[in-house]
């Protein structure tokens, strides 16, 4: 079994308004030192072991569904268990 | 002439789209579920607005996985008419068919109201009875409008003329004002307002009727 943590985050050319608006709230907590906040997504995946290797599904599975290519980019760490 | 409106759960603009095609403008529409697996005696697809599959992930990224879509992309392919609004849209672009992406809104808002568009391209099958650059009144109800595309795109989109309307203020945030979109070959389109809301004076605009008026006289067999 495969424990695999997924990260989909805006592209950098992407403007990401919410988190504008969180940076906004986090100035207003104090924290001017805080300069940018992005939000993005995060996924833990359960995967059986089989032939199909691990990295290629995963990969796939990100490019297909998880990811808009357009706008997201994303990367992964697998840890078996 | 006879649409298909494709019901997905979350869809909530399906009944103003067959209302629209087949009460107002008089042509044969029905409803077609999203686990379909067919769209045979059909001439025209129809991707109405709402929260498919309550917009998880991101607006219309599972809906693209539903049954029907399979379907509507082989639709597509042959060159027949697909119109997505709203909702519709995010799904045509989630499926490949439209390039580009919608992102939420730069006001973080959900935005509803009726917004002032301009015709930029009535050469389409879907625009030709507009006059070129005519400035006109649809609906919109989105939180997420924000049309987004990388540079490489937005040159093809103009070198193609695909760009179809914009908006005459900004409203979203979307890229050069962008408020929908053709595919190359125009027989795909996708636009955040509605149309099928503004198909009658009681509506608050008849604006839209032009937009069904050119799809049906275009793409189908009868004329209006």
């Amino acid at each position: 079994m495969y424990f695999v943590k997924v990260y989909v985050t805006y592209k950098d050319s992407v403007l990401d308004p919410q988190g504008e608006a969180v940076k906004g709230a986090v100035h207003k907590l104090g924290f001017v030192e805080i300069e940018e906040v992005r939000i993005g997504k995060y996924f833990e995946i359960k995967v059986a072991k089989s032939e199909r290797p691990v990295e290629e599904m995963i990969e796939e599975v990100c490019d297909k569904l998880l990811a808009n290519v357009n706008m997201e980019t994303y990367r992964y760490e697998i840890e078996e268990v | 002439m006879k649409f298909a409106v494709i019901v997905f759960p979350g869809s909530n603009c399906d009944m103003d789209l067959l209302w629209a095609v087949k009460d107002i403008m008089g042509v044969e529409a029905e409803y077609v579920s999203h686990n379909e697996t067919s769209l045979a005696g059909f001439d025209g697809v129809l991707l109405p607005g709402g929260f498919s599959y309550g917009d998880y992930l991101r607006c219309g990224a599972i809906a693209r996985f539903s049954n029907i879509m399979k379907e509507v992309v082989r639709f597509a392919e042959e060159g027949l008419p697909v119109f997505g609004t709203c909702n519709g849209f995010q799904i045509l672009t989630e499926a490949g068919l439209l390039p580009g992406t919608l992102l939420k809104n730069s006001s973080l808002q959900f935005i509803c109201r009726p917004v002032p568009l301009k015709v930029v391209n009535n050469d389409t099958k879907f625009t030709s009875e507009y006059e070129k650059d005519e400035v006109i009144h649809l609906p919109i109800a989105h939180g997420e409008g924000n049309y987004y595309c990388d540079d490489e795109t937005l040159a093809e989109l103009k070198a193609n003329n695909q760009i179809v309307f914009t908006y005459e203020e900004e409203v979203n945030g979307s890229l050069e004002n962008i408020a929908g979109i053709v595919n190359k070959q125009g027989n795909v389109l996708g636009m955040m307002p509605h149309p099928e809301r503004a198909v009658e004076k009681l509506l608050g605009s008849e604006d839209g009727k032009k937009f069904f008026q050119s799809m049906i006289k275009n793409f189908g067999k009868v004329t209006v």
